[in-house]
């Protein structure tokens, strides 16, 4: 089946956006810059249309101007539909306000899902980026008649590296035994990448119960008040993932796409990801550069060395000038004869002749949007 | 219903481009690619949509099949309208009966139905096979500012090879005395760029009285024609129309030939030639791969070259352009070439001087093209080429000026 009507895409873009707060000062976890190209919305999203999901909502919450820009009609992601295609689900909440938490926003947008004929419901956030095809997970739903399938992986947990993820331990027989939010462990365990499918009925089932009672965390009053209550199974995803929870494991998630291994679990022809078209000049050498162990995108212009970087869109780094183990955002510009090291420059940001910068692996030195140094 | 459309452009892309030999086996001249990310035909239609011209027909006919995938709705040039927008106009059959396009001018001719919905003003001509960034609103501007009947735009090229163009004779205001398709011995340095600027109601006229009297010849079994320059032109100026010169001036190249398509493409790598690929103002777009970024492995050594979107690079590469997709291994070395989307360099594979196809495989050991410096005799210097999906096996060499279209 090319086109799959029976399933409905929800996409959290403003989930957890206070733990990268730098990077979403002007913008929501959804539109931050990612891997040289693309948008953490780009993941999500491309899984959805590479799983034949024909219909996509994206739920909004603030700073979603850049979110909007990115979208426009969904055209690039081929979601530009007549029948189906991409909708953007403003954040206001029925009991006035902005939503508080995932089952409050559902119940906002119900009428988004009602008028759906979807049977089921896949959900996902925007700070994990992977590369997933919901087709196996959707099959395993509909077989075990499952409530919920929450989609996990299995991961090395530090609790002093990482924040506020949600453990999750299944039975012997895949029904969750037991949910643990940021707990202080550190450990082999199950992640659950905050994606699932659940089948509509049920879904309005529990958004309305809750609404009716003031509720509004899914993980709080489902999967740890009422799990005994549900067929909550889980599906386990063994390929790549990566979380984004700090400004640190930002660099971090970047870097790894340097890992080959990685890059081809991430990027795969079959499963492209898609985003938004830049129309840039392909990426230009100049005498005299340098380049190793680096992602590069289109639109960069290269005079100087550049090592163990990601450079996105419209990036220059001018004569003479070392770039190491750095992530330089959509159009910086490196003037000659500078050092950076260890660094995140958000877009547009400036810097000028002979400047050094250096910040380290485990604390990133971060530059701010449109920033000149 | 039909808006009036002040200005529609009709691209003429059928003609088949034998000159490159192995790069147009399976694909039409304006679908080669060129430049890291692009195909010819990007360079007229994104001229078209910076220029405002919202409504083109490409007319197609030598092998279609990837051009017209290519152009789809138009969309990557923003030429997907809903009055106007880009229309693929190939040959078709009528109660008369079926012809092929018989030359640039029968080929408009053919289609005067689409050009007379959006009832236009002017019509602009274009070719797709050039390189350069033009504002053809400029052109037209020009054209009514003289109140001319045609315009024809010309380049100013070195005397040496005026012999190769259509050369057109002007008197001080620019207006057009003569013209001469390839003189032996030129009167002027002007030569036609391919681009015209007609009057509608002038080229209607002419296209009519052209395919009459061409037909009639040929009934006669005379020598006959249908084409723009040696046939419309020719027939205005012998009427006494008003046909002006317009001067460009920038980056113009005929990429017709294989050693042409190799300047072209180095062109891009000098900084002294005027063709700017990252203006933001005059984008060049093109139908997206929607690959991953590039990636420069630990062991590559890159200087002078532009990469494309989705290729991994661990070799050598020095002043070479490389498309998208793109896997040039450890140990492997490309200088002075054009590697097209999806080819593989193996390790140990050496590509100088040459142009290799799309998704072909280049094994390792292999050796392509030579530096002129390498060849005694300097007559038997010239690019090597390996067409699309070839595989060249381990240790093979090809020769300069040797074309390769299937594997060997």
């Amino acid at each position: 089946m090319s086109v799959n009507y029976n399933v409905l895409g929800l996409i959290f873009a403003s989930m957890h956006d206070s733990y990268v707060s730098e990077l979403t000062k002007q913008r929501t976890m959804g539109s931050i810059p990612f891997g040289g190209r693309y948008r953490l919305i780009d993941f999500p999203l491309s899984n959805m249309v590479n799983s034949s999901v024909a219909e996509v909502g994206v739920i909004t919450k603030s700073n979603y101007g850049s979110l909007l820009d990115h979208l426009g009609s969904g055209r690039d992601w081929d979601l530009a539909r007549k029948k189906g295609g991409l909708h953007l689900l403003p954040p206001y909440s029925q009991t006035g306000g902005i939503y508080k938490g995932r089952l409050d926003a559902l119940n906002n947008i119900w009428s988004f899902v009602e008028h759906s004929n979807a049977k089921y419901v896949i959900l996902s956030n925007c700070d994990i980026v992977a590369n997933i095809d919901f087709n196996p997970v959707l099959r395993q739903h509909i077989d075990t008649g499952a409530d919920i399938t929450l989609i996990h992986s299995r991961c090395y947990y530090d609790s002093e590296k990482a924040s506020c993820a949600t453990l999750l331990k299944f039975d012997e027989e895949n029904h969750l035994a037991d949910v643990l939010v940021d707990p202080q462990i550190s450990g082999e365990c199950s992640m659950w990448l905050e994606m699932m499918i659940v089948t509509k009925d049920f879904l309005k089932s529990i958004v309305f119960d809750a609404a009716s009672r003031n509720l509004s965390s899914f993980t709080r009053e489902i999967l740890q008040g009422r799990r005994d209550e549900f067929k909550i199974l889980g599906y386990e995803h063994k390929d790549f993932f990566t979380r984004i929870d700090s400004v640190q494991s930002y660099y971090l998630a970047n870097m790894l796409l340097l890992d080959s291994e990685k890059r081809s679990a991430l990027f795969k022809k079959h499963l492209p990801v898609y985003t938004k078209i830049g129309d840039n000049g392909p990426a230009k050498y100049g005498l005299e550069s340098k380049v190793s162990n680096s992602l590069i995108a289109d639109g960069c212009i290269i005079e100087g060395t550049v090592e163990n970087s990601i450079l996105f869109r419209g990036v220059k780094v001018g004569k003479g000038s070392v770039v190491k183990n750095s992530v330089l955002l959509q159009s910086t510009a490196v003037g000659s004869k500078c050092s950076i090291s260890s660094v995140i420059t958000d877009k547009n940001v400036v810097i000028s002749n002979e400047k050094v910068l250096t910040g380290s692996e485990s604390y990133p030195l971060y530059i701010s949007k449109d920033g000149k140094i | 219903m039909y808006t009036k459309k002040r200005c529609v452009a009709m691209l003429l892309a059928g003609g088949q481009g034998s000159r490159l030999y192995a790069l147009t086996k399976n694909v039409a001249k304006p679908a080669v690619p060129y430049g890291g990310k692009y195909r010819l035909i990007d360079f007229p239609l994104s001229n078209c949509t910076n220029s405002g011209i919202d409504t083109v027909g490409v007319l197609t006919q030598y092998q279609p099949l990837v051009l017209n995938e290519y152009i789809g709705n138009g969309q990557p040039w923003d030429l997907d309208k809903m009055n106007g927008g880009v229309h693929v106009l190939p040959p078709y059959e009528t109660q008369a009966g079926a012809s092929w396009y018989e030359g640039t001018a029968n080929a408009i001719y053919q289609n005067m139905r689409f050009i007379e919905r959006y009832d236009p003003e002017y019509v602009v001509v274009l070719g797709g096979d050039h390189i350069y960034k033009m504002d053809y609103s400029k052109m037209v501007d020009f054209h009514v500012a003289n109140n001319a009947d045609c315009t024809i735009s010309v380049i100013d090229v070195p005397r040496s090879e005026a012999s190769r163009f259509g050369i057109m004779i002007c008197d001080e205001n620019n207006k057009v005395t003569d013209f001469v398709e390839k003189p032996k011995e030129p009167k002027s340095t002007l030569a036609s760029m391919g681009i015209y600027v007609f009057s509608w109601d002038k080229l209607r006229k002419y296209l009519i009285e052209n395919e009459n009297e061409a037909n009639a010849k040929r009934d006669a079994g005379q020598p006959w024609s249908k084409d723009f320059g040696k046939d419309i032109i020719t027939s205005m100026l012998r009427d006494g129309q008003r046909l002006y010169a317009y001067e460009f001036e920038g980056y113009w190249k005929d990429v017709g030939t294989l050693d042409s398509l190799w300047e072209a493409n180095m062109d891009l790598l000098s900084p002294s030639v005027p063709l700017d690929l990252y203006d933001p103002s005059w984008k060049i777009y093109s139908r997206n791969s929607n690959m991953p970024p590039q990636y420069i492995g630990d062991n590559a050594n890159i200087e002078n070259s532009m990469i494309s979107e989705g290729s991994e690079i661990d070799g050598t590469v020095d002043f070479s352009i490389l498309f998208s997709g793109v896997t040039i291994e450890e140990g492997a070395t490309v200088n002075y070439s054009i590697v097209m989307p999806g080819t593989v360099i193996k390790s140990g594979a050496v590509i100088e001087y040459a142009i290799v196809g799309s998704d072909s495989v280049i094994e390792s050991g292999a050796h392509i093209g030579k530096s002129p410096e390498q060849v005694e005799n300097r007559d038997d210097w010239g690019i090597a080429v390996v067409g699309h999906n070839v595989t060249v096996s381990e240790n093979k060499v090809v020769e300069p000026k040797q074309i390769i279209g299937e594997s060997i």
